[in-house]
C-alpha cells in the first residue's frame, strides 16, 4: 500500500518558509485529486531550529509522518539539514539541496523556498496550472510575480540532470 | 460550501470550522501550542473568538455562555487543563444547557511543552465524555458529535486532542448545511447550578446516572468503527494511532475508539473475544489498556519504552512485534535559540555575569536556559517563576538568596503571575526579591498573540489595557521600575544591580517590543491612534520610576517608535 503513496520531506531552519513550501505543494497535490497529508512541527521549533514537515499523497494515505527510509524526496532549504534528514530517504530517494538555486538569481532572498518547490515540481507529475494555482492561493497577490519567477527558477535547475539519486 | 468540495485543513482549523458550522455563539481560551490556531482560526472564518487571561477565567467565561444557552468553545493545551482543572470537576456537576465543547490539545513527546501529560486521565477523573479524532475530517465531525451529545445530557464534553491532529493538514469534506443553534436565555435552577453540598450531593448522583445513559449509547453508537479484517490479529485503538496502525498492519481486523469515555465495554469485549491475538495500541499512557482489563477484558498492552513520545508507524510496527530493542535515535537537528537580536539576549547575558539564581518561566525567554547563557536555574508551569523564587529567598542563605530573581514574560506575568506578586507583597522575603518582567508586548512563543497587557483583543482591536507597572504599585510594590533593554546600553544592569543592593521588594519591566512583530506593532498602534480608543492609562504610577531611554507607560503610538 505503501508503494502507492510518495513521501516528501521538507527541511530547513525556522523562518525560511518550510510550512510555506509545504503548504504549497500540498495545495497544488490536494486540487491534482490526491489524498494528502501534511504534518508538521509548530512552537518552540520555530525559534531558529530545525523545522520539518511530511507531505504524503496518493489515493490514500494513512499516517501523516514520513517513516526513516520512506522519503522519496529531501527538499532541504539549508544545507545543514541534508544530514539530519538524510535518514529519512529511501534507497535511491532524491535530496534538492539549497545550491541547486543560484542564490543570486533569486527575485527575493526570501524566496528559496518557492524555488526549491519549483525544483521538486519537475520530479513529480503535476500540471503547470495547478503549481500556478497553489501560489496564488498561498501568496497575497503583490508577490505572485516575484514567486512565479523564483519557482521557474528552480524548475530550470533541474534541467538534464533529471533525477540525481543522492543516498 | 458545497457537499463534494474538498479543503486541506489542520485539525485545529477543521475543529473551528465545524464550531462555526454548529453555531459556536463565542470561543473563549489561553494560547498554547498546538491549540492555539482554533480561536485564531475561528475569529478569521468569522466567529467570535476572544483571549483570557487564563484558562481557568476562558473555561469559567464558556461555562457562563453555555448556561445561558448559547454553544460555547474553550480552546487551551494540555496544561492548560491543570489550570482550568477546578471549574471543569464541577461543571460535570452542574452540567450545561447550551454545548460546552472543550478542547484539549495533547503534545505527546513535547514538541512545545514542560511535559507529556495525558489528559484522558481527565476525562475519567471529572467524568466528561470524551471524543478524540484521528484526523481534521473527524476533529470536524466530532464537534458536531459533541455538541449533540452535550445538549442531548446537558454535560460538558472533551474533545482530546494531539500535536499531530492539531498540525497535520488532511482532507475534510464539510456539511452543506449550516445549523441554526438555539437562541439564549436564562433559566433560573439554583439547586442544579449552585453547587453547594446539599445541591452537589445529588449533582453528582445526576452525573453518574449521565455517564451510565452514555455509556449505554455509546455501545451502538458510530463514532466507534470496526474495520475488520484478519481475525488472527485485532488491534484497538484511538486518535492519531489509528493513522499509524492502518499503515503498520494492514491486514488486521481494528477497532478504532472515537467516543473513548465512557468505553462502550460490551462492544470491546466483543471485539477482542473475535480475534485471536488483542494488542490495544495506545499513545502515551497505558490508559486505554488499563480501562480494558480492569473491565476484564483479555488485551495486550504496549511494552513501558513506548509510553514515552509519540507514536509512529514504525514504533507501531515494533509494538506489535513486541520488539524492545533499543530504538535508533535520529540525528539532532538545531535546537531553537533566542532570535539574534532579542532584546532579553541583553537581560540574560546580564543575570549570568552577575551569577543570578534565576527562577524561570514559560515563553520565548524560557530559551535563556541555554549556552551561551544557561540563565535560568528553574521552569516549572505558568507564572511559577514568582513563588519559586520567593521560596529560595526565604531559605537560602543570605549570601545565595540576594542573587535570587524571578524572571517571567507578560503575557505569562498576566496569566498568573499576578498572584504571585501579590504573594510576594503579602509576604515579603526578609532581603526582599526582584521580580523582573520581560515586557515584549505580545505572547511571542506561540506565535505573537494578544493578551490584556497589550490592549487589544484576539482580532487586534482596542480594548481596556492592563498597565503592568501601575498594577504592582497599586498592589504596594515600592520599587516599580521600567527600562529598555538594548544592546550598548547599561541601563537595565544599573537597575537591576540597584534592585539586587536594595533589599526591597522591586519589580523590573524590562520592555521592548518583540523584534519579529515591531512594525506590525507600530502598524496597529498608528491605525488605533485615534477617536475609538478606550480611556488609556495616565503614565507611571506615582512611586514608579524610569530610566532615561525608558518608555513610560500610556505613551500611546510613540512608545513603540523607540528601539526598532
Amino acid at each position: 500500500m505503501t508503494a502507492t503513496v510518495t513521501n516528501i520531506v521538507v527541511a530547513g531552519l525556522g523562518g525560511q518558509g518550510v510550512l510555506k513550501a509545504s503548504d504549497v505543494l500540498s495545495d497544488a497535490l490536494l486540487r491534482a485529486g490526491h489524498d494528502v497529508k501534511k504534518s508538521e512541527v509548530h512552537g518552540m521549533a520555530q525559534r531558529g531550529g530545525s523545522v520539518r514537515s511530511d507531505v504524503r499523497y496518493g489515493p490514500e494515505v494513512f499516517s501523516p509522518m514520513v517513516s526513516p527510509g520512506e522519503a522519496d524526496y529531501l527538499v532541504a532549504l539549508d544545507s545543514s539539514q541534508v544530514d539530519v534528514c538524510r535518514h529519512l530517504l529511501r534507497q535511491g530517494g532524491i535530496v534538492i539541496a539549497p545550491d541547486a538555486i543560484e542564490a543570486a538569481a533569486l527575485p527575493n532572498r526570501r524566496s528559496l523556498n518557492v524555488a526549491l518547490t519549483g525544483a521538486l515540481s519537475v520530479h513529480l507529475d503535476l500540471p503547470a496550472e495547478l503549481w500556478t494555482a497553489a501560489l496564488h492561493a498561498n501568496f497575497r497577490q503583490d508577490l505572485w510575480a516575484a514567486n512565479e519567477q523564483a519557482f521557474r527558477l528552480g524548475r530550470l535547475s533541474q534541467n538534464g540532470s533529471a533525477k540525481h539519486a543522492s543516498t | 460550501m458545497s457537499a463534494t468540495e474538498r479543503i486541506l485543513l489542520n485539525g485545529d482549523e477543521a475543529i473551528a470550522l465545524g464550531c462555526l458550522h454548529a453555531g459556536v455563539a463565542l470561543g473563549t481560551g489561553y494560547p498554547g501550542t498546538p491549540s492555539t490556531e482554533i480561536l485564531e482560526s475561528f475569529s478569521k472564518m468569522g466567529g467570535r473568538a476572544q483571549w483570557s487571561p487564563n484558562e481557568k477565567v476562558a473555561f469559567e467565561v464558556a461555562i457562563g455562555v453555555a448556561y445561558a444557552g448559547a454553544r460555547a468553545l474553550v480552546t487551551m493545551k494540555h496544561v492548560g487543563l491543570n489550570v482550568a482543572a477546578d471549574p471543569l470537576f464541577t461543571v460535570a456537576y452542574t452540567g450545561v444547557s447550551g454545548a460546552l465543547l472543550i478542547v484539549s490539545a495533547d503534545d505527546p513527546g513535547m514538541a512545545s511543552s514542560q511535559n507529556e501529560q495525558d489528559n484522558r486521565h481527565y476525562a475519567e477523573a471529572a467524568g466528561v465524555p470524551m471524543l478524540e479524532p484521528s484526523n481534521s475530517q473527524e476533529a470536524y465531525d466530532f464537534v458536531f458529535a459533541a455538541i449533540e451529545i452535550s445538549e442531548r445530557w446537558q454535560t460538558p464534553v472533551l474533545l482530546r486532542v494531539t500535536t499531530r491532529v492539531c498540525h497535520s493538514k488532511t482532507v475534510v469534506r464539510p456539511r452543506s448545511v449550516q445549523v441554526q443553534p438555539p437562541a439564549p436565555h436564562f433559566v433560573r435552577d439554583i439547586p442544579g447550578r449552585v453547587m453547594i453540598p446539599a445541591y452537589a450531593r445529588p449533582a453528582h448522583g445526576r452525573l453518574r446516572q449521565k455517564l451510565a445513559e452514555i455509556q449505554a449509547w455509546n455501545e451502538t453508537s458510530d463514532l466507534n468503527r470496526v474495520l475488520p479484517g484478519d481475525p488472527a490479529l485485532g488491534i484497538i485503538t484511538s486518535g492519531v494511532s489509528y493513522a499509524h496502525v492502518r499503515e503498520a498492519a494492514p491486514k488486521a481486523s481494528v477497532l478504532k475508539l472515537g467516543l473513548t469515555y465512557p468505553l462502550p465495554l460490551r462492544r470491546v469485549a466483543e471485539f477482542a473475544r473475535g480475534v485471536v491475538r488483542c494488542v490495544v495500541i495506545d499513545e502515551g499512557d497505558p490508559w486505554l489498556v488499563d480501562a480494558l482489563r480492569a473491565a476484564g477484558i483479555r488485551v495486550e498492552g504496549k511494552p513501558d519504552m513506548y509510553r514515552f513520545g509519540e507514536l509512529n508507524v514504525p514504533r507501531v510496527r515494533r509494538i506489535l512485534e513486541g520488539d524492545v530493542s533499543p530504538e535508533s535515535k535520529p540525528p539532532p537537528g538545531k535546537p531553537p535559540q533566542l532570535c539574534d537580536a532579542c532584546q532579553y539576549r541583553v537581560v540574560f547575558d546580564t543575570l549570568r555575569r552577575h551569577n543570578c539564581i534565576v527562577a524561570g518561566d514559560i515563553g520565548c525567554y524560557t530559551l535563556g536556559v541555554l549556552p551561551p547563557f544557561e540563565a535560568m536555574d528553574s521552569c516549572v508551569c505558568m507564572g511559577a517563576s514568582i513563588g519559586v523564587g520567593l521560596g529560595l529567598r526565604h531559605v537560602l542563605p543570605p549570601d545565595e538568596a540576594r542573587r535570587v530573581v524571578s524572571v517571567i514574560g507578560d503575557s505569562t506575568f498576566v496569566h498568573s503571575g499576578i498572584s504571585g506578586l501579590v504573594e510576594m507583597v503579602y509576604n515579603p522575603p526578609p532581603g526582599g526579591h526582584v521580580l523582573i518582567i520581560l515586557d515584549n508586548s505580545t505572547t511571542a512563543m506561540t506565535g505573537h498573540q494578544e493578551h490584556p497587557g497589550t490592549g487589544r483583543t484576539l482580532d487586534h482591536e482596542p480594548t481596556n489595557k492592563l498597565v503592568i507597572e501601575d498594577l504592582a504599585s497599586a498592589l504596594g510594590v515600592r520599587r516599580v521600575h521600567v527600562v529598555e533593554p538594548r544592546v550598548g546600553s547599561e541601563d537595565f544592569e544599573r537597575m537591576l544591580l540597584e534592585c539586587l543592593a536594595s533589599g526591597e521588594l522591586c519589580v523590573l519591566i524590562a520592555r521592548r517590543p518583540c523584534i519579529l512583530i515591531a512594525k506590525r506593532l507600530k502598524e496597529l498602534e498608528q491605525r488605533h491612534i485615534a477617536p475609538k480608543s478606550p480611556p488609556a492609562s495616565t503614565g507611571v504610577a506615582a512611586e514608579a520610576t524610569c530610566c532615561s531611554s525608558a518608555v513610560p507607560a500610556g505613551a500611546g503610538a510613540d512608545r513603540l517608535e523607540s528601539g526598532i
